[in-house]
Order: C-alpha cells, then structure tokens, then sequence
C-alpha cells in the first residue's frame, strides 16, 4: 500500500489517470482512499467527491467482489461477451467484463475475481470465482 | 422563492420540423430553424420579437450561436445547456427563470439532429463516444443501450420484472402511435413480437430501444402577463425540477433509482400538485425500462410496481395514466435528444388539439426529459389556466 501525502498548494498536479493505467500494466489494480472521511473512490481524481477534502491515497485492490449487474452484448459475426459492473469488495464500482465463463452463464450476485488482461492499453478484466 | 417561478412563465408556441427521414442536404441547424419559424407563428410572433435563445444542435458545441446567426436573433440572454436529452426541459426551466429574471421577453428553445441521414442505418449501433479519460469503453459497452440493458437487468433481479413488461412499454408507444400521422413506426405490435427480436443488448432487442430518426422541435415562452396575447391557449409551467447524480452508468449510485426522485419532487412541490393530479405524462422513453424507472421514481407507483404498472394497458390509449400519447421516442420520432418532444406533446394535450391521440381534459401534463445514461433528469408540470390558481 502506497501513501500519496495531501497536496501542498504549490504542487503541481500529478496525473492520476496514468497513475491508473501506469499501475495497472504492471497488474495492479489501484483504487484511492479518501484521507480525511476514509471513503474509497473510484475512477481515480483530485478531489474526494464525498468531502471535498484533496488528500488521497492509492491503494491495490484485492481484486475479489460480486456482480453488479450483466448485459450480452451481441454482435452479428462474433461472438457475444458480457459488459458488467462489479462491485469490488473494497468498496468501489467500475464496469468491467466476465471472460473465461460464456456471456450468458454471468449472473448477478456472482463472486468474481480480477484478472488482468495484459496489452496495450491492460484491461482490468475478471473471471467467475473458482473457474479454472 | 419556488412559489415565484409557479405559474409565472407560459408556453405559447410548438412545433415539430420534419420528421423521419429529411430530404438530402438537409442540415441539423435547418431542421432546428424550420421548427423555430412554426413554433414563432403558433405563437403569433416572429424570429424579431425573440431576444432570448436556448438550444443544441446536433454536432454543434456552440449552439446559440448557430441558431443566432442563422436566424438573425441577437439574444441578450442566451444557454446552450448540453445535458443531453434532458437540455430542453432544462432549458424550459432555465427560461422561466430568465423571464422572471426580466433578462428576456420572449424565450426560443430550439433542437434539430439528422442522426438517421449522419448515419444511414437507422440503427443504435455506434460506437461507444470516447471522451478521455474512460473507464467503460473498454470494456465495450454498445452505446448506449448497454447502460440502459444493466439498468433494467438490476431491476429485472431486484424486483422480478420481466421482459413481458418491459414488451408492455413498446406496445402501448405502438398504439399511440399508430393514432399519431407523424409517428414513424405505426404498424401494430404484440408482446410476443417484442420478445422475439434478436437481442442487442440483454435484456433488450431492437423493439426494446428507440428509433434513430432525423428531426428537430421549438417551443417558445414568454411571462404569463403576456401569454394571453397569442392565438393559442397559453400552456403555464407550473413547476420544475432538476437533477443528476452521475454521468458515467458504473457511478450511478443504485441502478434502479434515477435522479428524477429529486427532479420529480422539486418539480411537483413547486407546482403544489401530486402525481395523483396529472393527466398525462410524456416522458422520455429511450429504452422500454425508462418509463418503469421514471414512472416508480415520479411517485406514480411504489419503487419496483413499475413493471406490472405498465402492463395491461394501464399506459396505451384509453388507459388510467396516458403515457407518451405521440407514440414516444420508441415508436414516433428519436433524433437523439428527445426531450423537447415531450413538451411539444405535452402542449398540444394540455390544448386539447392532438386529434385522434387527444386525451380528455387534460388539465395536468408532465414533461420529462432524460440524458446520458439515465443521468440527467428534469420534471415539468404544465397546466391550463384551470390549474394555475
């Protein structure tokens, strides 16, 4: 777990987009926490959209949570995949997608667990929990 | 502070531009303009008398100043609010505002898209907009009908709501429509053939999502004191109410509550009726889950009622609530934004001059308009003068 120290007002603004995406190709999925009210925060930004307050810090999610919710998305000549939204157990939501498992067979509820797909940009996907 | 705005801004003109499919050529900005020049002689005025604009245009990120220069309007107010298709309620109550304000006279709120000629299919099926940074087109959501899909997925798992229902929705827009000459779908439609349609995105098929048509609308407003002075019945906001909560579908708090449990509400206490009070309701219906969300959140009916509120006709012609008489964005017109139709229909109920749709005594109608991924949300009550003291 790295701690970011709370801006001074002199400091210039670091990206936390590519701090996203910079850890995420080397497999971790970073999520930020909220210094002052303690609340986790999802995609990455400046300002805690709970308090206002500025000092965030990163953290590596664990990478385990549940099914949000699922759609099919089909496609005429290829086949059809899930686009879901998962909720990680850290306590933050982003869309993702369920491979490994047929489009169809991904359920609300489902525990799932990140898996990274590595590539140019890495995609932050997950698998059913326990699929082999 | 509400209770000034109530009733101090009226509607005195409507009007649709062509619809459907326009001829070649045919930009955004002259569909927004033809609708303008109609709605400005519903209202016995014209293009001289309007010093305030309100609008978006398809493909314009300047859009007052589109519509200004074309029509030769120097505004001395001007908003070209882009909340997607909830900007023209928006701009409706914004407008009011700015009359009550004294900073305009008289308010043009004016739309045109060619998103069926820009496309040439006809079909929801564009790409996901990449606006940088995202955390969803990766993933590949089909814009935007997957956000909609997992909406009505949660509900689907929350509350047992089935596809029948959400068919329900398709089938009464089709029988308004089909009582609508200027509904682009009109051939009637069973549950079944809803159901049957390949899926898009689950749990929607193409009967389950709105049209992609061109098309552009006008309304004009202007202070109650002299809304009498048109050849139409004035047509007074009431009330109105605005909110969002998120953009993106993955930060929507609770996919199967929208923000227009607040719009809905501030528009109503402003207004000082209750659901029970409306007439008829024209709301934004981009998908068929939209109106079970909207009707729930509205206070219609309990969260989660919604699918069997909608079922049995409750929403189709001769119904207890009509519901988005002109045939709505799944069966009439849907340019891309189409909330400044449900207050072109809502008008001409609250008139009394929608022939074969008209519902009798209208006194009370709703407009509602949507935009982004059920993100933006804004709630008009309009009435008759019987309503307003």
């Amino acid at each position: 777990m790295t701690t970011t120290p709370a801006s001074s007002v002199d400091e210039r603004l670091a990206s936390p987009h590519l701090a996203y995406r910079e850890a995420l190709a080397e497999g971790v999925l970073r999520y930020q926490r909220c210094s002052d009210c303690r609340q986790t925060i999802f995609p990455p930004r400046v300002v805690c959209p709970h308090c206002g307050s500025v000092a965030l810090s990163a953290e590596r999610s664990e990478g385990r949570g549940e099914v949000y919710s699922t759609t099919v998305v089909t496609q005429r000549d290829q086949p059809s995949y899930s686009v879901c939204l998962i909720d990680l157990d850290e306590g933050f939501r982003m869309m993702s997608t369920v491979t490994g498992s047929p489009a169809e067979s991904v359920a609300i509820g489902q525990r799932v667990t990140l898996a990274i797909e590595t590539g140019d940009p890495a995609r932050a996907t997950f698998v059913i929990e326990g699929a082999s | 502070m509400s209770a000034d705005l109530r009733g101090a801004a009226a509607v005195i003109g409507v009007a649709e531009s062509d619809l459907g499919q326009v001829e070649p050529g045919v930009t955004a900005v002259d569909l927004a303009a033809q609708a303008s020049a109609r709605a400005l002689s519903d209202a016995g005025l014209t293009t001289r008398d309007v010093d305030g604009l309100f609008c978006v245009i398809g493909g314009k990120l300047m859009s007052t100043l589109d519509m200004g220069e074309y029509l030769g309007i120097r505004s001395r107010y001007t908003d070209s609010t882009m909340i997607g298709g909830s900007a023209f309620v928006s701009h409706l109550h914004h407008a009011a505002l700015a009359l009550a304000a004294h900073a305009c006279d008289v308010a043009l709120i004016t739309y045109g898209s060619t998103a069926r000629s820009d496309s040439g299919r006809g079909r929801l099926s564009g790409p996901a907009q990449p606006e940088q940074p995202n955390y969803e087109v990766e993933f590949g959501p089909r814009s935007p009908v997957s956000g909609y899909a997992l909406a009505a997925a949660r509900h689907m798992h929350e509350y047992g709501t089935t596809r029948e229902q959400l068919a329900e929705v398709a089938v009464a827009a089709r029988q308004w429509a089909g009582l609508n000459p200027k509904a682009f779908k009109r051939e009637p439609i069973t549950v079944e053939d809803v159901i049957g349609r390949p899926m898009i995105s689950s749990p929607f098929g193409s009967l389950d999502c709105c049209l992609v048509t061109d098309g552009g609308g006008a309304a004009v407003v202007v202070r109650a004191d002299r809304a009498g002075d048109g050849p139409k019945p004035p047509v007074y906001l009431l009330g109105a109410g605005e909110a969002h909560w998120h953009k993106s579908i993955s930060q929507m708090p609770d996919l199967t509550t929208t923000a227009t449990v607040d719009s809905a509400a501030r528009a109503f206490a402003m207004a000082g009726l209750t659901p029970t009070d409306v007439d008829v309701v024209e709301l934004y219906d981009a998908f068929t889950i939209n109106p079970i969300l909207f009707l729930e959140d509205m206070g219609f009916c309990a969260k989660g009622e919604g699918g069997e509120f909608v079922s049995g006709g409750r929403i189709a012609p001769g119904g207890s609530l009509p519901v988005n008489t002109n045939g709505g964005g799944l069966s009439y017109c849907h340019p891309g934004m189409y909330g400044i139709f449900t207050i072109i229909e809502a008008v001409r109920q609250v008139r009394g001059e929608a022939s074969d749709r008209q519902v009798d005594n209208v006194n009370v109608a709703i407009a509602h308009g949507n935009g982004g991924q059920l993100s933006s949300q804004v709630t008009a009550v309009l009435s008759s003068r019987n309503t307003l003291s």
